[in-house]
């Protein structure tokens, strides 16, 4: 949390570092960031909630499942939650006993369950808006969904929006800034002009305008987040282009006849990334805040997908259910504070200059 | 100084042109047509019941006369550029939704909105700027680290729940009932009243929405205040004068508060657009009769003059308020040269 005392590299102590340089220079810039990030114990803590977070979603069949792992069924084994992946690869399919059955209902099954027994699709007339209790951890929504199972498959919509739009947004921003800072002058004027488009955009406006316009989907509502948001990184990329672009290293890459291609992507852009990283972690947990507030508003992403959002616009609007406002805002705070933290530590490890939140 | 104004308002030129350009065909290349969405909307359950033959031409007729009123049968390039012809005469046109004119219509909403956002405003600043001299003059204490904390907290936590958690739990529902759920005024409002109480009623139901609106601005303020503070206290002169034997308040709030509170002017240019975006959210949760609840009305109506007028106006405002901010900026600080931006 230091951010006023200088950069790591000045206070850390680095008795390898010099030893490392030698090396691999992308492996170096690794390892050694790790080893001065892993001091801040507040950063490193949003690290670890940001990779349970990602084991959450991973196996996020394995913790939320109306599947077993384990059934003892008619004197025979099987392990329902692993066949299921092989049926949906289509390599395998389901014994004809176990198909389209309810496996809780099977008669005289012996079987072991994921914490929670349920996923998100359930839907159970007989049980709408409990309470959380034993049997549903966090409650249920009108429909007699798990509110639980519903969060947990949840993460992974929120991550791999996260992930691929603020990945959308660094290619445009990164292959834009390199560009302006690169050449300059014209083409710099000109790319500026798209800079300065973007920020007077009233963003949120744009986005609401144009995911209510199209159908709901999924990659849509990542490419539209993407799209909206890569100006940060198009200017770290553009303001480190034109510092860097005048080192005597680059002019003398350029004297050899190193194509302007290989120059930008592979001479400058390594030195030029700092920042990069730095907004693009920021970025994660900004994406996932938008995606929230857009299927709160219920555009974007389709209805029959439950998302963090999508139970808290439910609970805004039944207004006694309060578990359907208090745990999906929860998890949607604590993953974006994560992510943020990680950022907030990244940007003292790496860049010192680096002003403000965005 | 003339100079670089002229510069600045040419490149404003091109900006202009994108800016209008991608509303234009954003709006005019989704698919759902207004007329389509129209006759729909007219004919209501029959549509989908499927219609006789006889009926649907009568339709499509009266779907071709519709379009052809408002001018969607041209070109794609005419219609664009009629409509920035109006634009410069501020004719918005007629609202698909209810033919009202879109001006009348951003006018009448248009006080609320900057009502909401100017007191957001002043509160990012009022409560950010306290802050962040605390932070900076208290570098690194347990103080200044729970601030940060607290900053990046409020800087995570959802617009959309924050406002949600409010309405479940401060806003009538089962728990308690602190603040109105929705509305700018009582119902039983009148003009009879005391001023008094209409200035309290005015801001036991504003409360909720500016305090919604700002926190993250605050968080965000505070930071930048922070690391802009610290940047001057490390400065030679700031020595000089605590070396001269100045007490420390004067050091800090005569020599390095003006100095350090000169960046901050430009952020305003950047929270505006934050600010609107909020706005969209908030007054469609707590159904204020805004600029922002308007837009997302108009978004679902795909209410086109509407939404176009929205989107430009908005996007000028910023642009002017980022040049206005730069000229502040050069104005305020003679180390800073004109044309030369701070990125």
């Amino acid at each position: 949390m230091n951010t006023q005392i200088p950069p790591g590299s000045f206070r850390a102590p680095d008795k390898t570092a010099g030893a490392e340089d030698v090396g691999n220079i992308a492996e170096g810039l690794w390892s050694d960031l790790w080893r001065r990030f892993r001091h801040n114990p507040i950063a490193l803590a949003g690290f670890y909630v940001v990779c349970l977070l990602a084991f959450m979603a991973l196996f996020a069949d394995f913790i939320a499942n109306d599947k077993p792992y384990y059934l003892h069924y008619q004197g025979k084994s099987y392990f329902p939650i692993l066949r299921s992946y092989l049926v949906g690869t289509k390599l395998g399919h389901w014994p004809a006993e176990l198909l389209n059955v309810d496996f809780k209902k099977l008669e005289g099954a012996k079987a072991f369950y994921p914490p929670i027994p349920y996923r998100p699709s359930n839907i159970n007339l007989l049980e709408p808006l409990e309470p959380p209790s034993a049997k549903h951890l966090f409650g249920t929504d009108k429909l007699g969904r798990d509110v639980a199972a519903g969060m947990i498959h949840g993460s992974r919509i929120s991550l791999s929006i996260g992930f691929v739009a603020v990945g959308i947004a660094a290619l445009i921003g990164i292959v834009l800034g390199a560009v302006a800072g690169y050449f300059g002058s014209w083409t710099d004027l000109t790319i500026s002009r798209l800079f300065e488009i973007m920020l007077s955009i009233p963003t949120f406006f744009l986005l609401i305008t144009i995911a209510a316009l199209l159908p709901p989907s999924l990659f849509l509502t990542m490419a539209i987040i993407g799209m909206t948001s890569w100006v940060g990184m198009a200017r770290f990329t553009r303001n480190e282009f034109l510092r860097i672009r005048n080192l005597d290293y680059v002019t003398a890459a350029v004297a050899l006849g190193v194509s302007d291609r290989k120059v930008m992507f592979k001479h400058i852009l390594p030195n030029a990334l700092a920042p990069v990283i730095v907004s693009v972690v920021f970025g994660i947990g900004g994406a996932i805040l938008v995606e929230s507030s857009l299927s709160f508003l219920g555009i974007g992403v389709p209805a029959e997908l439950v998302t963090w959002g999508s139970i808290l616009q439910e609970g805004s609007t039944t207004t006694f259910a309060w578990w359907l406002a208090v745990f999906p805002g929860f998890a949607i705070f604590i993953t974006v504070l994560a992510y943020y933290l990680v950022g907030e530590g990244l940007r003292e490890v790496l860049d010192p200059r680096l002003r403000g939140l965005r | 100084m003339i100079s670089y104004l002229a510069q600045r308002l040419l490149l404003m030129i091109p900006t202009f042109i994108g800016i209008t350009l991608i509303g234009f065909l954003i709006m005019r290349l989704a698919p759902g047509d207004p007329a389509e969405l129209r006759a729909a909307g007219g004919l209501g359950a029959a549509a989908g019941a499927g219609i006789s033959l006889a009926k649907r031409g009568a339709v499509d007729q009266a779907m071709a006369q519709w379009r052809a009123q408002y001018g969607l049968d041209k070109p794609l390039h005419v219609q664009y550029l009629v409509w920035l012809e109006n634009l410069f005469t501020l004719k918005f046109g007629d609202s698909f939704k209810d033919s009202q004119p879109v001006w009348d219509k951003l006018t009448e909403r248009l006080p609320v909105t900057i009502k909401l956002n100017l007191w957001s405003i002043l509160i990012v600043y009022l409560v950010a700027i306290p802050l962040g001299i605390y932070s900076a003059t208290h570098a690194n204490s347990l103080g200044d680290q729970i601030t940060t904390v607290l900053a990046f907290g409020l800087f995570a936590v959802p617009l959309v729940w924050a406002a949600t958690i409010a309405i479940v739990f401060i806003c009538g529902g089962d728990f308690y009932y602190l603040f109105p759920p929705g509305g700018i005024e009582s119902l039983d409002f009148s003009d009879q009243w005391p001023l008094w109480k209409k200035i309290q009623d005015h801001a036991w139901h504003l409360f909720l929405p500016v305090v919604l609106l700002s926190y993250s601005g605050f968080a965000a303020l505070s930071r930048y205040m922070r690391s802009s503070m610290l940047e001057v206290l490390r400065q030679d002169y700031v020595q000089v004068a605590r070396a001269k034997g100045l007490q420390e308040k004067i050091v800090i709030f005569k020599h390095v508060l003006r100095n350090s509170l000169i960046p901050q002017i430009t952020l305003l240019a950047d929270l505006l657009p934050a600010l609107i975006g909020g706005s969209v959210i908030i007054e469609t949760i707590f159904s204020i009769p805004g600029l922002g609840q308007l837009g997302f009305q108009s978004v679902l109506a795909r209410d086109y003059p509407t939404v176009l007028a929205l989107f430009t106006v908005t996007a000028v405002l910023t642009l002017i308020g980022i040049l206005l901010s730069d000229l502040l900026l050069a104005v305020v600080d003679p180390r800073i040269a004109f044309g030369r931006r701070q990125q």
